[in-house]
């Protein structure tokens, strides 16, 4: 494991003055997103789960800093790979699960799948998945805010990849000169599918992207749960007190392939062995027993409970109804409502 | 009642919807600059004095302004976005096509996009980049809804059923329809001008309109190519032929109900499009047409429609891309005589 950085969360830990429960709550949150990805991984390669997926172990630390920043009427919008960004939200296994398997119980009944999990009422716009297509609808959802002049923020999760899409510039800009309260989060995991960010921008920072259209660009150790936790804390307040968007670059990587049966043979050994000792799921307990917030076996017991939720939903889950043909032809346009006078 | 231009209407109907409601805003280039020219086409005029902060001037970012209206609407606001010409709309074909249409249904009915998106299209001396009908790449699209306007009357009424609705609504106009004054002035206008009453009304978006009635022959048109209909049904008349003219106005879904009590009356139908006859919205509505009515056809169904080419600059080649009344009536003539 990577001692520096466990020293650095110490620190963190120490000066932060959190509750043992909030701290306690984030490794467990991050532990159940890495059991569901591997469950998920499992029930994928054994053939009993429908569709592709794009799985998020190893950026866990992101997903949980980012969203334990935030009140459940605070939205956050996501991409091809947004099962970590769900249940850092809050959506429930069970409804993420179901939506995994196509049945009826699923968050979207079953008719969006892996890609395009979301739920309005816990603050999740079902996920797009095209690219940075989400870069300027979250940039809508802050406009809205504004116009009702509510206190809500839209933190927007996107990848390395995004930030060469047309929808990535344009997004960010007009949120910008309108000082929307949106936090734009790049989850910087050095590859977009298999190829290098490196060999696709001449930039070695991408948070230098948001300078170009006059938004603050930030970079974040995005496998440090508090550091995360923290910079989205201050980015909240920027946006609520009407100063605007904020970027931050959220450093990480995946420990899993970008998608299906993705062996990562483009990923170099040394870089590999270099993220896998700051894997969050290891550093972070490590640091909390460290700094003798919890015991080895508290960390355990919290591990061996997620297990088991895990197991229970997936059962669950398997035994939830199938759409019915009926369903093939629902939903496509809101029913008519009543005139409005 | 006033007598007022297609442009006028709209942005009257605009005017009114924003008073009405609170979340209803617009977003766009050009739109509401102060000294401006009120959009490409007069629509937007001076709403920015009565509306400044829900006049959203935007970047030339038609993605992302596309973008934007798309989230805003996700979270109860009703967006009227403007793309100054139709053919920009490829720069938000994901947004709208992505996003804003399949919303609805991968979200398994859980969130909606009630966003309007309005858009000029047709042939007006610029050039093949500012003048493509693009009503044809929306129409096949599920979940959006497709609407076209003729007159000042519908296109009031239209907009503010489409500004109303849930779902999110692609609403088509003309360049040479709109009636635009001054230096916004087209060259080659149509007057599209309407009796508007002062009480509030709306438009269905999903229904057709008879604006001429006859016996021997059903013509399908909508926008440009519906003006020229009529004149050539009325030319038509004179010697002796009772064609009957019908606004299509919904593109999708089309009111078969409407265009097929038509058709069992006449057994005819032509359908006159301004837009490139392959794969055009004609290709649709005549499929669709003999799929329905087959029984009731004593002629193939005939379409006429602009050439298979981008749209021309040479006035005189425009001219003999996009159908003419003259093309119009020897269609309906080979269509009677078969």
């Amino acid at each position: 494991m990577n001692q520096e950085l466990i020293k650095k969360i110490q620190v963190r830990i120490e000066k932060g003055g959190y509750e043992k429960a909030f701290l306690l709550d984030l490794f467990e949150r991050m532990f159940l997103i890495r059991e569901f990805e591997e469950q998920v991984k499992f029930l994928f390669l054994e053939g009993s789960m429908p569709g592709t997926i794009h799985q998020c172990q190893g950026q866990e630390a992101s997903a949980v800093g980012v969203c334990s920043a935030l009140r459940t009427e605070d939205f956050i919008t996501s991409t091809h790979r947004p099962h970590g960004h769900a249940l850092a939200k809050g959506l429930s296994p069970d409804e993420m699960l179901g939506e995994l398997y196509g049945r009826t119980s699923g968050c979207c009944k079953g008719k969006g799948g892996s890609m395009h999990v979301g739920n309005m009422d816990k603050g999740m716009l079902p996920a797009i998945a095209i690219v940075g297509g989400n870069i300027p609808v979250a940039a809508g959802m802050a406009l809205a805010f504004k116009l009702k002049k509510t206190d809500q923020v839209v933190a927007c999760f996107f990848g390395d990849g995004a930030t060469g899409e047309g929808a990535f510039h344009e997004g960010i800009n007009m949120a910008a000169i309108w000082d929307l309260p949106v936090i734009y989060l790049c989850e910087n995991n050095l590859y977009g599918a298999s190829t290098a960010a490196k060999d696709t921008m001449r930039l070695d920072r991408i948070a230098d992207r948001a300078l170009g259209c006059g938004l603050p660009g930030k970079q974040v150790d995005g496998n440090d749960v508090l550091e995360v936790y923290e910079n989205t804390v201050e980015a909240v307040k920027r946006c609520q007190a009407g100063e605007g968007p904020i970027f931050l670059e959220l450093l990480t990587y995946r420990i899993t392939g970008h998608s299906r049966r993705d062996p990562c043979h483009y990923q170099p050994d040394d870089e590999k062995k270099a993220w896998f000792d700051k894997d969050p799921i290891l550093v972070f307990p490590a640091a909390l027993i460290a700094s003798g917030v919890c015991t080895q076996q508290e960390i355990d017991e919290l591990r061996t409970g997620v297990e088991q939720q895990i197991e229970a939903a997936v059962g669950r889950a398997q035994q939830e109804p199938e759409p019915t043909l009926d369903d093939l032809t629902t939903d496509v346009f809101c029913a008519p409502a009543a005139s409005v006078s | 009642m006033k007598r007022l231009s297609l442009a006028e209407a709209l942005r009257e109907g605009i005017t009114e919807e924003m008073e009405r409601d609170d979340s209803v805003f617009c977003i766009g280039e050009d739109i509401g600059i102060t000294g401006g020219f009120g959009g490409a086409f007069t629509v937007t005029l001076d709403l920015e004095k009565k509306f400044r902060d829900r006049m959203l001037d935007t970047p030339i970012s038609e993605l992302g302004f596309t973008g934007i209206a798309v989230g805003a609407a996700i979270m109860g606001m009703r967006p009227i976005a403007d793309m100054q010409y139709s053919d920009f709309l490829f720069l938000a074909m994901d947004q709208l096509v992505n996003t804003a249409a399949k919303m609805r249904y991968m979200s398994g009915g859980t969130v909606s996009v009630p966003m309007v998106m309005r858009a000029p299209v047709g042939a007006t001396g610029r050039g093949s980049q500012h003048a493509q009908n693009m009503e044809r790449y929306f129409i096949g699209v599920p979940g959006l809804k497709v609407v076209a306007v003729s007159n000042a009357y519908d296109a009031k009424g239209i907009l503010k059923a489409a500004v109303r609705n849930d779902n999110p609504v692609m609403m088509f106009e003309h360049k040479l329809l709109y009636g635009s004054k001054g230096a916004r002035a087209e060259i080659g206008a149509i007057d599209s001008s309407s009796d508007i009453p002062d009480e509030d009304y709306t438009v269905p978006l999903d229904k057709a309109a008879v604006c001429r009635e006859g016996t021997d022959c059903t013509v399908l048109g909508w926008l440009l190519m519906l003006h020229r209909s009529k004149a050539a049904a009325a030319a038509l008349e004179s010697k002796g032929k009772s064609v009957e003219v019908i606004d299509v106005r919904s593109l999708s879904p089309f009111d078969y109900e409407t265009i097929g009590k038509s058709i069992e009356k006449t057994g005819r139908a032509v359908i006159v499009e301004e837009g490139a006859k392959t794969g055009g919205v004609g290709a649709e509505l005549a499929a669709g047409i003999t799929e329905r009515f087959a029984g009731d056809l004593m002629a193939p169904v005939m379409r006429i429609a602009s050439a298979d080419v981008p749209p021309p600059f040479s006035p005189i080649l425009e001219d003999a891309y996009r159908p003419e009344v003259d093309r119009i009536i020897e269609g309906i003539e080979e269509t009677l005589e078969f």
